[in-house]
């Protein structure tokens, strides 16, 4: 279904049908699956559904590194729970995406043959226990700006999925910011850590909203069609708004010298991070891509007997059941 | 034949005796499963008290483009709601 959809053209759509759905974006009408929609608002939400699902499920490699190796055991179940809110954000998403006529399975397939993508962030290394304050702090902190803004999405399932989302997410931002706050707060060689660990994530972070606007290939028909309802450049203003005091708070040095209020814009200034790394990372070269996708094929290929002796089971008794009847 | 676990709608009643609400989808390969993958992804933080799931094929939607014709009955008959009757302020609350 997916591979026509990705051939069907899109020209001979009804003008008088593309009027009318803009007129229902344009009153805030939520969009359902049964309704009809532009086969460009179909695929462009797939790829971007898709892709949102993808980076919950891969997200939890990074973390998942430091299960066995947390420093108690209450930080370990924190970060178990974490992980596992991860796996369910990632299913409300590919169940959001399934709405719109593609399979859990074909997304899967598309990204394990490297024709999807998911969030640059994951393809930096967790190097040690503060990379994983950091993570959940910076990373998760970003990407909730992003996902309350796409509580407003015109698409009925992918709001939905987001509000579901963002309530979860909160715990995932304080139990990181808790996490570097008792290592800021601690010894020097922790308060060391803290600060390597969030010079490190900081620009990694600013990038996860993507290239500026001016850049963006995908930004303006989204707009339009509210699947985007606010800029790249307006969410990370607004993130490293809301980050730098919680930097001060903790007594870090702020990890990009730009970094100054502008009292004219009534926002902080920064440097913007180094797009020729984030395009590179995209293109699969960044520190870990190779690991983060050998890691998802090897789980899905080695899961595969598991998945179909359960489904032969549950064959075997559904038929026994019509039997009996 | 597919070898897609097959989809579940998931429907979970709040601690509050309010009706199931549908919360979301997942995939399972039979009944049983279902409700306790329903029970990990859907009720982490005490969000309900029982849950239903049924396959995804076996519900049956009314479908957009009939919506005028369907819910038009509704439309012409203002007196079915409460406010529609004037009753005198001397007769007290109704």
């Amino acid at each position: 279904m997916y591979a026509q959809m990705i051939t069907a053209e899109a020209s001979d759509e009804d003008p008088k049908l593309l009027e009318e759905f803009q007129a229902r974006i344009d009153r805030d009408e939520k969009i359902e699956p049964k309704d009809w929609m532009p086969m460009a608002y179909r695929k462009t939400l797939i790829r971007q559904i898709g892709q949102h699902a993808h980076s919950e499920v891969v997200g939890q490699l990074p973390e998942g590194n430091w299960i066995t190796r947390a420093p108690t055991l209450e930080r370990k179940a924190i970060l178990l729970a974490k992980v596992q809110d991860e796996a369910g954000h990632g299913l409300y998403l590919y169940s959001a995406a399934e709405t719109l006529g593609v399979s859990r399975d074909e997304l899967v397939e598309l990204l394990h043959e490297g024709k999807m993508k998911y969030s640059s962030i994951f393809n930096y290394p967790t190097l040690n226990w503060a990379d994983i304050g950091a993570v959940g702090w910076l990373v998760d902190g970003a990407a909730i700006v992003n996902q309350v803004a796409l509580q407003r999405t015109s698409y009925g399932p992918y709001s939905r999925a987001m509000i579901r989302i963002c309530k979860e997410e909160s715990f995932h931002a304080r139990q990181g910011y808790h996490a570097i706050m008792q290592m800021a707060f601690g010894t020097p060689a922790q308060k060391a850590m803290a600060q390597d660990a969030v010079n490190r994530l900081w620009f990694p972070a600013i990038m996860m909203f993507g290239p500026s606007d001016s850049e963006s290939v995908h930004s303006e028909q989204s707009m339009t069609w509210k699947i985007k309802v606010r800029s790249n450049d307006d969410l990370r203003q607004q993130f490293v708004d809301q980050t730098v005091p919680q930097i001060e708070y903790l007594g870090l040095d702020l990890p990009d010298p730009g970094i100054k209020w502008n009292e004219e814009r009534g926002h902080y200034d920064y440097s913007d991070p180094d797009w020729s790394e984030f395009f590179n990372v995209i293109k699969g070269k960044g520190p870990c891509n190779v690991d983060r996708l050998n890691d998802r094929t090897n789980a899905w290929e080695d899961g595969a007997w598991v998945r179909d002796g359960l489904l032969a089971h549950g064959r075997k008794k559904a038929a026994a059941r019509t039997a009996a009847e | 034949m597919s070898k897609e676990w097959p989809l579940w709608e998931v429907f979970i009643r709040g601690q509050h005796g309010l009706s199931h609400r549908h919360v979301g989808s997942l995939h399972a390969p039979d009944a049983e499963m279902a409700i306790k993958n329903a029970r990990d992804v859907y009720t982490r933080r005490n969000e309900g008290v029982s849950i239903w799931v049924v396959e995804a094929q076996h519900i049956a939607a009314s479908s957009p483009e009939e919506k005028g014709p369907l819910y038009e009955p509704s439309n012409s008959k203002v007196y079915r709601h409460p406010t529609f009757f004037d009753i005198p302020e001397e007769v007290g609350h109704m």
